[in-house]
């Protein structure tokens, strides 16, 4: 299995999200997160004093996925979480050894 | 009721009365929204103790020292109206009862030190903030409002009955003397932790907007039931107000465009501030285009002079200094400039060809307050730092004052937090163990 992780605009939650269930991907779990990349953030002025505001919000989306359907599945996620803008996210994977259902204790696969 | 009573002023000044008082929660809202999260109601109750504590104080002594007959030298009131006793119900003031002047009287001494609790948002002990509002306003605002607001055929204060000091609505008795006050207490108690260093962004803007549209709305009160009469005078007061705040927000908006690059709405909200303060002392011997040269030179400086604090750096929090203290200046030095000699009072401003004269008697009147009010204010605030403490812990500051001052916090944010916390109905005094002994009993 493969734990898919993907930092985007929050904006492109909904597209990334009919696009992952077209793909058919049965859940995933979202956090807001905030950060920054080569962009950085932005400048607030408040009475004059200018503050730098060095963490973009963003959105964090981790799924759990067979190994077979990883590669693909990034891809789908890639295109649906694209503007072709700076700021547009990241997108990883890293191997998991193993997943449980609380409900059942199913395990592996069966568990996704 | 006695000869000479007037029901219609009776009913303005009263109705005013109310309209200032709403202001100190406006302040509070105002400042409120312009801390951190982590001191927002300690920002609020600050402001909201004044009305406490003043209130009390005012009818002990507070009035007479005021308004009393003068004891010497145009300098402070009488004893006679101690706990305003020997005040009758037909007693008149002009010709509203005296009782409606002196509850009108108080709500101006109950706000000005609650203005200058911004100069020291987030790091002052509560307790040691009460004493000080009890001590100031005893030996600062009762004598300064007295030197003012006192008339008496020329046996009245020194400033506004004998030297013919012109301030309408309290720009040197309260914003002058708040906002010098303000910097003498910053001084004191020193900077926040990490002030120039950490970002100290106000925790919600939309808090500061409803604070300062609070504070424009009472101000109508604050300035037209200065006049102390539903007439021309009050009319024109009002109408001057809303002038020169409009103007301010404009003048405070272009500066900051051009300075910085925007239009914010701290700026829309400071610059009315601004216009308020600048119009009070003029708002009863100037026209309504002299309220929009006032409006819009009071709000371009005032948003210059904000950044004084970092030039000196001292840590004026939230500007009261900038605001309430050149604002204040700017006002009642305009009204030698602009009063036209037609509206509320004869005195003539340069413009008017009164010469300099009555420039030079609103320069003795910024001067005056100013020294004095920084002198005591200095003085009193050394010596609460100095024997109870004045500020708070490093440790308390950074965590925020909310918990440590008041047990509470502003804003629940965290649905994980409930459920880790436990509410215990004991009251207090008990042990733990007798509170779950009860619990299980009931």
């Amino acid at each position: 299995m493969k734990l898919i992780t993907a930092i985007i605009k929050p904006h492109r939650l909904d597209d990334v999200k009919a696009a992952l269930q077209a793909f058919g991907v049965h859940g995933l779990t979202v956090t807001e997160a905030s950060g920054y990349g080569r962009q950085r953030g932005h400048t607030e002025v408040y009475r004059g004093a200018e503050y730098t505001v060095d963490l973009v919000p963003k959105v964090r989306i981790e799924v759990l996925v067979e190994d077979d359907d990883a590669e693909q599945l990034i891809d789908v996620l890639v295109k649906a979480a694209r503007t072709g803008k700076i700021g547009d996210g990241k997108v990883w994977s890293v191997p998991v050894e193993t997943a449980v259902r609380v409900r059942t204790g199913e395990r592996g696969p069966d568990a996704l | 009721m006695p000869d000479g009573f007037s029901a219609g002023d009776t009913a303005f000044v009263l109705i005013s009365a109310a309209l200032v008082m709403l202001m100190t929660p406006g302040l509070a809202f105002f400042y409120g929204g312009m801390v951190r999260v982590k001191s927002t109601l300690n920002m609020l109750v600050m402001s909201f103790i004044s009305l406490a504590i003043v209130t009390v104080l005012w009818v002990l002594y507070g009035y007479s020292l005021s308004f009393g007959p003068d004891a010497g030298a145009g300098l402070i009131g009488n004893l006679d109206f101690l706990g305003m006793q020997g005040i009758g119900l037909n007693d008149l003031t002009g010709t509203i009862p005296v009782t409606t002047f002196a509850v009108f009287q108080l709500m101006f001494a109950i706000i000005t030190p609650a203005l200058i609790s911004g100069a020291i948002a987030d790091r002052a002990k509560f307790g040691a903030w009460a004493l000080f509002i009890a001590l100031w306003v005893t030996l600062v605002y009762f004598p300064v409002a007295h030197w003012v607001f006192f008339f008496d055929k020329g046996n009245g204060g020194w400033l506004g009955d004998r030297n013919g000091v012109i301030d309408f609505a309290g720009g040197t008795a309260v914003h002058i003397n708040a906002g010098v006050a303000g910097l003498a207490l910053c001084l004191v108690l020193g900077k926040r932790v990490g002030f120039k260093r950490d970002p100290m962004r106000p925790h919600s803007l939309p808090l500061v907007m409803l604070g300062s549209g609070l504070l424009w709305f009472g101000w109508f009160g604050f300035n037209a039931g200065s006049a102390l009469a539903a007439n021309g005078v009050a009319s024109m007061a009002l109408i001057n107000t809303q002038i020169a705040t409009a103007a301010a927000v404009l003048g405070w908006l272009v500066y900051e465009k051009l300075k910085h690059g925007a239009f914010t709405t701290l700026g829309a909200a400071s610059g009315a501030v601004a216009g308020l303060v600048a119009i009070t002392p003029a708002c009863g011997s100037v026209s309504p285009l002299g309220s929009i040269a006032i409006g819009l030179i009071a709000g371009a400086a005032c948003a210059a002079a904000i950044s004084l604090k970092y030039r000196f750096g001292f840590d004026d929090s939230l500007d009261v200094v900038g605001v309430h203290a050149i604002g204040g200046a700017i006002g009642s030095l305009l009204v030698g400039l602009f009063a036209t000699g037609t509206v509320g009072q004869t005195a003539k401003g340069l413009f008017y060809g009164g010469g300099f004269d009555q420039l030079g008697k609103q320069a003795m009147g910024v001067a005056a307050v100013a020294v004095y009010s920084f002198v005591v204010s200095w003085l009193l605030g050394q010596a609460i730092h100095k024997t109870i403490g004045f500020r708070v812990t490093e440790d308390v500051e950074v965590a925020g004052i909310d918990q440590a001052e008041h047990a509470e916090s502003a804003y629940d944010f965290s649905a994980m937090g409930a459920s880790l916390s436990r509410a215990t109905p004991a009251p207090a005094g008990k042990t733990e163990k007798t509170a779950e002994k009860t619990e299980v009993g009931a």
